[in-house]
């Protein structure tokens, strides 16, 4: 018997995929951003209540992925930017293809932002790039403050955690400060926010986020061009 | 859930290299599988040893040997095993460590026999 030792990636063709997005939105100033969390964290209401924000003309674009029904892209469509749905058929995950696919007939130098509103599932979606700059995780506070010991993968995979429904907090049993330490546990770099996108509190911080991060693309583009 | 996809992956994976060694017959395959790659072992075992029924890799064993998240500290440069989500260097103590292992997901091996 003859043993072969191999490096095969096992997602090798996603990863190639991914590379190939990741340097078309850089060659044309895109931020991509991948949202991921449980179903009912909060994603869509993120979403809306940032294209809520934008003023008309913003050049931003949204793929929302579920395994069903096209609700989330009619939700999102109401606010006046391109918006796509990409519905798996069952797939519990977006991979870079479908992402490929969906921005086939897209033009990305119109595009300053790019928002995918991942299938909600806190386990599979952490496995595939989808060339995005950033992944971010919400939570919300309907949910267990331990979730980031529980998942690590994605807690650990993304920059950003939104915590959010902090107008619930009254009513459950959530520990803010451990939800925080937990996921600082997995990843000490995370960077952390905290919103309702009910009463709006906290989202100025995300705005800021989302602006400070355009500006780092923006800048770095004209760095490329000078 | 998408261990099927990934046992999938696994399945082309090995189909591309056997391809490149003719005249040998895959006869187990080794596969790396860290602990934050997301990937549940027995779902993933499952579900190759499903996929591969009635092909020409029926019956061939999928060995997965899981990769514990591992860190280097940035002062010292001591690579350790995280256990418990301790990320703190147990040599200088530092909290300034870095992820050097624990994602993987990648094929190892494959025991190849002459035909």
């Amino acid at each position: 018997m003859n043993r072969v030792l191999l490096e095969d990636k096992v997602l090798k063709e996603n990863d190639r995929i991914a590379a190939e997005l990741r340097e078309r939105f850089r060659e044309h100033g895109v931020l991509c951003l991948n949202l991921i969390s449980s179903p009912g964290a909060g994603k869509t209401s993120l979403l809306e209540r940032t294209l809520d924000g934008f003023p008309p003309g913003r050049r931003v674009a949204v793929l929302t992925g579920d395994i069903q029904t096209d609700n989330d892209a009619a939700r999102l469509a109401r606010f006046g930017f391109p918006v796509r749905q990409i519905t798996t058929g069952g797939t519990c995950h977006l991979d870079a293809r479908m992402v490929e696919r969906a921005l086939a007939d897209w033009h990305l130098p119109e595009l300053d932002l790019l928002l995918i509103e991942n299938v909600g599932n806190l386990v599979c979606p952490a496995s595939y790039d989808l060339g995005e700059a950033a992944k971010i995780v919400l939570l919300s506070v309907a949910e267990g403050e331990d979730k980031p010991l529980k998942y690590p993968s994605i807690f650990f995979k993304a920059e950003l955690l939104v915590l959010n429904k902090l107008d619930l907090l009254p009513y459950v049993s959530f520990n803010l400060a451990s939800a925080r330490d937990n996921a600082r546990r997995v990843h000490p770099g995370i960077e952390i926010l905290e919103v309702s996108c009910v009463t709006g509190q906290g989202l100025t911080h995300w705005e800021a986020w989302l602006e400070k991060r355009l500006a780092q693309v923006a800048a770095a583009r004209a760095g490329a061009i000078a | 859930m998408h261990e099927l996809g990934i046992a999938n992956s696994v399945i082309e994976a090995v189909r591309a290299e056997a391809l490149r060694r003719p005249g040998t017959r895959v006869r187990k395959v080794g596969l790396l599988l860290g602990e934050l790659a997301g990937v549940d072992r027995d779902a993933l075992t499952f579900c190759f040893d499903s996929l591969v029924q009635e092909t020409e890799l029926a019956g061939v064993p999928l060995e997965t040997q899981l990769c514990r998240r591992r860190h280097r500290c940035r002062c010292c440069t001591e690579t350790f095993v995280v256990v418990d989500y301790e990320t703190t260097c147990p040599c200088c103590g530092s909290t300034d460590t870095g992820c050097i292992g624990g994602e993987e997901l990648e094929l190892s091996f494959l025991e190849l026999e002459e035909l």
